[in-house]
């Protein structure tokens, strides 16, 4: 904590820490990549230092392996859901950034 | 006039009487705690929702509904006439009513869209940023 300075802060438009790109985001759409091979698309509403997130309209994907027994293959499957509103706690989530563009 | 905003909680009031036949110079002193507490943003949003129905999805793909009742800076959450959504395949827990979950094994809570007012949201965390900044 910063010795306290009395005056206001203005809101500063200048970019300095990585949490400020994610202020740059906000309303914006998003995508999160999370633990346990999940990820998020949405829109966010809000966010904290712990990147505990508000996200809107989002829809998240889960990805699995299931390995054939005989072949070894690969075989990767993922599940999506919608979800209208979603509290994300912060300590779930690994990398923030804009959504990924199929080029 | 230049003065000095440091906040306290209760308000000083001095006067200065200088020597005889000047005038008295009242400084006053306006004192409020800049309290720098713990960002509370997340904290104030779910009391915003005390009564709302919710679903809380832990870390251990079990899935909650229930009605928020409570909850405290951990973001620990008390959840009253709940049941387990999601096929019950997980734990009927047919008898409980009310659970307390600890914060840390949250990973999602499933929000009623049109309860939650993004506009105001989006305002909170832009202040928090700053604030947190300093």
């Amino acid at each position: 904590m910063k010795t306290g300075r009395f005056e206001q802060q203005p809101t500063t438009n200048t970019v300095e820490e990585p949490l400020d790109l994610i202020r740059l985001s906000l309303d914006e759409r998003i995508y999160v990549k999370m633990r346990n091979d999940r990820e998020l698309r949405g829109r966010l509403h809000a966010y904290d230092q712990h990147l505990n997130m508000i996200l809107g309209d989002v829809e998240e994907t889960v990805t699995t392996v299931e390995i054939d027994e005989e072949t070894y293959e690969e075989l990767y499957k993922s599940t999506k859901r919608n979800i209208p509103m979603l509290f994300v706690r912060g300590d779930g989530v690994v990398l923030v950034a804009p959504p990924l563009r199929v080029g | 006039p230049e003065h000095t905003s440091v906040f306290l909680s209760n308000l000083y009031s001095f006067s200065f009487k200088k020597k005889k036949k000047q005038p008295t110079a009242t400084l006053t002193v306006q004192l409020t705690l800049a309290c720098v507490s713990a960002p509370q943003l997340f904290y104030s949003f779910f009391k915003s929702l005390v009564g709302k129905d919710v679903v809380v999805e832990l870390k251990n793909d079990l899935s909650i509904c229930g009605t928020l009742h409570s909850v405290d800076q951990y973001l620990n959450i008390k959840l009253t006439d709940i049941s387990v959504t999601d096929p019950e395949k997980y734990p009927h827990m047919l008898s409980v009513k009310n659970c307390f979950i600890r914060g840390s094994v949250v990973r999602y809570v499933q929000l009623p869209a049109d309860e939650v007012d993004t506009q105001l949201l989006q305002d909170a965390a832009r202040k928090e940023a700053m604030q947190q900044k300093q």
